[in-house]
This record gives structure tokens, sequence and C-alpha cells, in this order.
């Protein structure tokens, strides 16, 4: 799991997992950004967009190193 | 306190001016459609956040090293080309072309590589050159698609992602240019509220 996580024991940054970040970010934002017209409700739906993906994520994360475990 | 903000419609109409012209330039530059709309701030948002990771992709996809084929660099926005050769079609362009002019560099080269011509701006958004042997065409120093996988390596997959999100993105914006932001359904449960500040 810790191998799956930090890249052979590497440092935390040098994961490949950060590339996501900009993308959850850009999707949440474009997201929220294509249902409401005012910067307020944009920010607020975006957070709550990029929460889920994040969510999400971390189920798909939790199961594979599951699996990862079983093998 | 959050779905109060989240889940609401617009409460004026918005002046879309001409719908099928802000949706082109919206396809044209990400963000321009809503910039002849007025909508500065949206146009300011759909602008960083489609070019960012566009942008991002196409350096991704780059690099200075050398091929072991071609002998030449590998040079700049590798991940974004256009080939619909038999066998070599690039479906991801059909998404990233969506972000419109930025991605338009591809379709030119893909052209002249075709026509046996050599490419510009030192091979920008080329398509990789086909693996012959012996190859004394005016593109002998452009990498192949074994140099891109082995010199670029992991990153030829993140540009290629990076630069298709960018443009499946785009398609969102070029509808809220042409129709406004997709609302719930009014009269519904949650359209009954107004958008407020």
């Amino acid at each position: 799991m810790f191998n799956l996580l930090f890249a052979d024991g590497s440092r935390l940054w040098n994961n490949d997992l950060w590339y996501a970040l900009p993308a959850i970010v850009a999707v949440s934002l474009v997201y929220a950004a294509t249902r409401h017209e005012r910067m307020r409700p944009i920010w607020l739906h975006a957070g709550r967009v990029a929460g889920w993906i994040i969510g999400f994520m971390s189920i798909v994360c939790v199961v594979l190193v599951f699996l990862s475990w079983l093998t | 306190m959050i779905a109060k903000f989240v889940e609401k419609p617009v409460p004026e109409s918005i002046d879309l001016k001409d719908p099928a012209l802000a949706a082109f330039l919206a396809w044209l530059i990400p963000g321009l459609g809503h910039l002849y709309q007025g909508r500065r701030a949206k146009a300011a948002l759909f602008f960083l956040c489609i070019m960012g990771l566009f942008v991002f992709g196409l350096y991704l996809g780059s690099s200075n090293e050398q091929c072991k084929d071609s002998k030449g660099k590998i040079g700049y926005g590798r991940a974004v080309y256009f080939s619909w050769k038999k066998g070599e079609r690039t479906w991801p362009y059909l998404c990233q072309v969506c972000v419109g002019l930025p991605a338009l560099p591809a379709m030119i080269q893909a052209s002249r590589m075709s026509h046996n011509k050599k490419v510009w701006w030192g091979g920008f958004m080329a398509p990789p050159r086909p693996a012959v042997r012996n190859d004394q065409g005016p593109n002998k120093l452009q990498p192949t698609l074994h140099d891109l996988h082995r010199v670029l390596n992991r990153y030829f997959e993140l540009a290629w992602v990076f630069t298709t999100i960018a443009g499946l993105l785009n398609v969102l914006v070029i509808y809220d240019a042409w129709a406004g932001p997709m609302t719930t359904t009014p009269g519904g449960k949650k359209g009954k509220e107004t958008e407020s500040d």
C-alpha cells in the first residue's frame, strides 16, 4: 500500500497523482461555471464537484489497494 | 447552506447576442464567445482553465532530448497531432480540436507531412514520422512514434489526457455560449428558488 501511494517509497511530491490536481480544479470550475452565471455559486458548486471527484478517486484507490493486497 | 446557493436557476435573462456567433467564437478560443456576450468573469475563467490544461498538456508532450531512431530532437507539443491514415488514426485529436484555434496547427502539419513537405515550427504538433528504414525525405529528423514513447514515456499519455480533457471541457463552454447556463428544470423541486449573490 505504501509503495502504491508513495511511488516505491519516494517523497510524496514525486507521486504522479499530483497531476490529477490541475485537472480536478479545471474540470470542477468549468462544470460549475456552465451551470451558474454568478461567481459565488460557481465557486461553491466547484468546491462540491471537486469533493465528489476526490471522494470517488479515493474509493477507487481503496479498492485497488485492497485488490493488490489480496494478490 | 451550500445547497442554498448551488442548484438555482438564473434570475434574469442573459443577453446571448448572436448565439451561433458566440458558439463559434467559444470554439475558436475558449472564453472568446463569453467575452463577446459581455460575460467577462466567465470568459476569463474558461480561458484560464481550458487553455491552462491545454498548454500544460503541450508542455508535458515536449522534450529537448534527441531521438534514437531519427537523430533529431523531440520538439514541442508532440501529444497533439492529426493523422487519418489507416492504422495511425488519432482519435484523441477529435477531442483536442474542440479547443479550436490552438489545436489547428496540427492540421497544417499533418497536411505537410502527408504531402512529403518539411513540417514547420520545428515539428510543433507534427505527426510522428512513419518508421521507414533509411528515410531520406524532408522530415527524416522528425521523431517516430517509437521515439515519442521512448523519450516522453508516461508523459506522452498524460499530455494526451490533459489536452483531451481541455477539448471536451470546451464542448460544455460552447454549449454555454450558445444557450446559457444549464440550470435545473423550472418548476421542479430545485427550480423554485432563485439565484442571488
